[in-house]
C-alpha cells in the first residue's frame, strides 16, 4: 500500500511537473555541455539571469547523443513550452525538420543564420568584428610580434574568428606574424583543454606572446598554460578575465547570454527571423573589468574604442570570412 | 551435473544482476537529492510507456541487436572483436556512398543496395585485423581496438574534406535523396490500423535486424560453417584435428561479424537521420559487447538485451529531460548496469552456482 502510494505520488508530481511548466521556455544545451566555461555556460548564464530577474522558470537539457537532438526539440515543443532555444550549428538540420511541425511554437537557435523555417529566431554573432578589437590588442601588447590562435573544431565559424582578429592585429602591426592553429576537425576539439595546452606550448616556442583561444572548453587549457608560462592570453564567449586575474588580456564577448536573456524575455512573442549581432548592437565586444584593468592601457583603449566606433559608421570593413571562405590577412 | 539448471543460467543470473544494478543505482540517485522511484517511473513511462517511448526505445536496441550479434558470432569462434564502433563507423560510409551516389528509385531497392554496402564496408574493416590474427597472431583485441581510431580519422578525413557540402559548417555529408528514406514504424503500421507515433525514429531497420536474428542462429547451430566456428571456439587444436583450417574460420567469422556491425549504420544513417554524421555510431559498438555478454552469445538473448539496453537510453534521455539529473549521472547509471550484467557476472554466477550444487548434494 505505501509503496503503491509512493509509486502514484511520485507520478503525480512528474504529470504536475509538466502541467506545471507551460508556457515555460526550454533551453537545449549542445553536447560540450552546459558548464563548458564558454559557449553553452553564456547560455545558461543568460537564462539564469532571466530566472532570477522575473522568478520564472526554465527547463534545460544537455544533450547525450545526436538521436537526442530531434528527440529533444520535439519533446519540449509537444510538452508546451515556448520558446525552445537551441544552442550551436549542429542544430541547424534537426530545427529545419521539426520546427515545420510545431507551428505554434517558437524556437531560437544561435550560432545559425540560414534557415528558411518561419517560426525560428535565428541569431549570428559578427564574431570577425569582436575578434577585430581583440587581434588589435593583441598586436599592442605583443613584445615579440607574434601573436597566436587556437581553435577549436576547424569549421568556417572559427576560421571567421581567426580572420577578424588576424585584421586586427595587422592593422596595428602590418608585419605581425600570426601563429593559427586548430584543435581538430570533430565536435571533440570543442572540449580538449589538454590538446589546448600542447598548441599554447608550441605557439609559445614559435614566438608567440599572446594567444587567442576561440575553441570552447579547450580554452580552458590554453588559458591555463598561457598563465602558467607568463604569456597573454585572449578568453572567448563569456568574460573569461577572471580565470587568471592579470594574465588574461581580454576576453572576446559574444553576447550569447544576452541573446538567450532576450529570447526569454520575449517569451511566446519572440520574434522570429535572422538577427545578426555585432558592435553596433553590443552583441559582440571585448572585456574590461577590475582582472584585466592594468593590462590595457589608456593608449591600447582609446585606439581599440576609436576603431569600435569606426567599424560601427563603416569607415573600417572587417571582412568576414564567409563572403568568398578565405581570408585576406591570414591563411588556414 | 556440475552445472545449474540452463533456466536459471540464461534468466536468473542477468535478473539478479539486474537488481544488483539497480540497487546500486537507486543509492546513486538518493545521494544526489533525487527520488529513485519517481526516477524509475519516469524512465518507465518514458521508455515503455507510449508508442512514442516504444519508438525510441525500439530504435536504439536495433543498433545494438547489429553490434551485440557482431559480437556474439566473433565469441563463439572465442575471438572478442570490440572493433564494431570502427566497422559501424565504416557501414555508415558505405551507406552514405550507396544513397550519394547511386541513382535509386525507391526505398526498397535502396535498402537492398545500402545493405549490401553497410555490410561489405563492415566486413572490409574487420578483414585486415582477422588477417592479422590468422596469419600473424596479431591479437584480435588490439588490432581491432586500434583499427577503431583509424576508422574514426578516415571517416573524419571523408566528411570533412570529401562528403561536407561547401560552406557547412556540420562534419556531414548532404541529405540523401528522398528516395532513399526508410519507412519508420509510423509508416509500416498505419496501414494495418495501428497508430503509432510519427516522431520516433525506429524504422524498417529494425525487421533486418530480427531477421539478422534469425539468420545468425541458423548459422550458428544448423549449419556446417557455423558448427565449424564453434568447434573452433571450443578448441583450436581439436578443430584443426578434424581439418577445421583456422585461418579460414578465423577471417570468415571475423568477416560476419564486421558486415553485422556495419549493418548498424542502416538504421542510425539510412533510418534516422538521413545523412552520414561524423558521431553516429556513438559508442552502440562497445554497447554491443554488454549485450552479447549479457545475451551469452544467442540471438535470443542478444535481441531480450538489446531491448533492455534500449530500453535504458531512451529512459535515460526521459531523466535528462525532466529532472535535474545531470546527464553523467545518467551514464553512470547505464554503466552500473554493463559493469553488473557483463564485467561482474561471474560475482552473481559462482555463488548461484554453489547454492544449487549444494542444494542438488542436498537431494542426493
Amino acid at each position: 500500500m505505501t509503496i503503491m502510494k509512493t509509486i502514484l505520488g511520485a507520478a503525480a508530481s512528474v504529470a504536475l511537473a509538466s502541467g506545471a511548466a507551460l508556457a515555460d521556455p526550454a533551453l537545449i544545451f549542445d553536447l560540450g555541455g552546459k558548464f563548458d566555461k564558454s559557449f553553452n555556460e553564456a547560455a545558461f548564464n543568460g537564462a539564469q539571469r532571466w530566472a532570477e530577474e522575473t522568478g520564472g522558470s526554465f527547463n534545460e537539457i544537455e544533450l547525450q547523443s545526436e538521436a537526442q537532438r530531434e528527440q529533444a526539440l520535439r519533446r519540449f515543443a509537444e510538452a508546451g513550452f515556448n520558446p525552445v532555444i537551441t544552442m550551436g550549428f549542429a542544430m541547424a538540420d534537426p530545427l529545419s525538420t521539426v520546427a515545420p511541425d510545431y507551428p505554434d511554437t517558437k524556437f531560437a537557435v544561435v550560432d545559425v543564420t540560414w534557415l528558411d523555417v518561419p517560426n525560428v529566431r535565428q541569431i549570428g554573432f559578427a564574431e570577425h568584428e569582436g575578434s577585430y578589437l581583440v587581434g588589435m590588442l593583441a598586436a599592442m601588447a605583443s613584445e615579440t610580434g607574434t601573436v597566436g590562435f587556437v581553435g577549436g573544431m576547424d569549421v568556417p565559424l572559427i576560421r571567421h574568428f581567426g580572420c577578424g582578429y588576424a585584421q586586427g592585429a595587422k592593422a596595428v602591426n602590418p608585419d605581425i606574424n600570426i601563429v593559427a592553429n586548430m584543435t581538430g576537425t570533430t565536435p571533440a576539439a570543442w572540449n580538449d583543454p589538454v590538446k589546448g595546452s600542447e598548441l599554447t606550448k608550441a605557439q609559445i616556442s614559435q614566438g608567440a606572446d599572446v594567444v587567442y583561444a576561440a575553441a570552447g572548453g579547450t580554452g580552458v587549457g590554453v588559458l591555463q598554460t598561457a598563465a602558467d608560462e607568463g604569456i597573454l592570453s585572449i578568453g572567448v564567449d563569456s568574460n573569461q578575465n577572471h580565470l587568471h586575474p592579470g594574465k588574461v588580456l581580454t576576453s572576446m564577448l559574444k553576447r550569447v547570454d544576452v541573446a538567450v536573456y532576450e529570447a526569454m524575455k520575449a517569451g511566446e512573442d519572440l520574434e522570429t527571423g535572422v538577427f545578426t549581432l555585432g558592435l553596433a548592437e553590443n552583441g559582440v565586444g571585448y572585456a574590461l573589468d577590475e582582472n584585466n584593468a592594468s593590462l590595457i592601457t589608456d593608449e591600447m583603449k582609446a585606439a581599440v574604442d576609436d576603431a569600435r566606433q569606426k567599424i560601427i559608421d563603416g569607415e573600417i570593413n572587417v571582412v568576414s570570412y564567409y563572403e568568398n571562405d578565405s581570408c585576406p590577412a591570414l591563411t588556414f | 551435473m556440475d552445472r545449474m539448471p540452463p533456466w536459471a543460467d540464461a534468466l536468473l543470473v542477468p535478473l539478479i544482476s539486474l537488481v544488483l544494478a539497480a540497487i546500486l543505482s537507486a543509492l546513486v540517485i538518493i545521494g544526489i537529492g533525487e527520488d529513485p522511484v519517481a526516477a524509475v517511473t519516469l524512465m518507465v513511462k518514458g521508455a515503455l510507456g507510449s508508442t512514442y517511448g516504444w519508438g525510441y526505445t525500439l530504435y536504439y536496441a536495433t543498433n545494438f541487436i547489429f553490434t551485440g550479434l557482431a559480437v556474439a558470432v566473433a565469441f563463439h569462434a572465442r575471438m572478442f572483436n570490440i572493433g564494431g564502433e570502427g566497422q559501424a563507423m565504416l557501414g555508415g560510409l558505405g551507406v552514405a556512398l550507396v544513397c550519394l551516389y547511386l541513382p535509386l528509385p525507391h526505398w526498397t531497392l535502396a535498402l537492398v543496395a545500402a545493405t549490401l554496402g553497410a555490410a561489405i564496408f563492415g566486413a572490409a574493416w574487420a578483414c585486415v585485423p582477422a588477417v592479422l590474427q590468422a596469419r600473424r597472431g596479431s591479437h584480435i583485441v588490439i588490432t581491432t581496438i586500434m583499427f577503431n581510431f583509424i576508422a574514426a580519422a578516415l571517416l573524419n578525413y571523408m566528411l570533412v574534406n570529401l562528403l561536407r557540402p561547401k560552406g557547412a559548417m556540420d562534419p556531414a555529408t548532404a541529405k540523401f535523396p528522398a528516395a532513399t528514406n526508410l519507412p519508420t514504424l509510423h509508416d509500416m503500421l498505419t496501414p494495418i490500423g495501428l497508430n503509432f507515433s510519427k516522431a520516433a525514429p525506429a524504422n524498417v531497420t529494425l525487421v533486418i535486424a530480427l531477421l539478422a536474428c534469425l539468420a545468425v542462429w541458423l548459422l550458428i547451430w544448423r549449419t556446417r560453417l557455423g558448427y565449424e566456428i564453434r568447434a573452433f571456439g571450443h578448441s583450436e587444436t581439436a578443430a584443426r584435428y578434424a581439418g577445421i583450417s583456422p585461418t579460414r574460420i578465423t577471417v570468415v567469422a571475423m568477416l560476419i561479424s564486421g558486415g553485422l556491425a556495419g549493418l548498424m549504420a542502416l538504421n542510425t544513417t539510412m533510418g534516422e537521420a538521413e545523412r552520414l554524421v561524423l558521431n553516429s555510431v556513438e559508442g552502440a559498438g562497445f554497447i554491443g559487447i554488454a549485450v552479447a555478454l549479457m545475451g551469452r552469445s544467442h540471438p535470443l538473448g542478444v535481441l531480450m538485451a538489446a531491448v533492455l539496453f534500449g530500453f535504458l537510453y531512451q529512459g535515460g534521455a526521459e531523466l535528462a529531460l525532466w529532472t535535474n539529473i545531470p546527464r553523467e549521472l545518467i551514464v553512470v547509471i547505464q554503466a552500473l548496469v554493463i559493469l553488473f550484467t557483463g564485467a561482474l557476472d561471474n560475482m552473481v554466477r559462482m555463488p548461484l552456482e554453489r547454492l544449487f550444487l549444494s542444494r542438488r548434494r542436498k537431494e542426493g
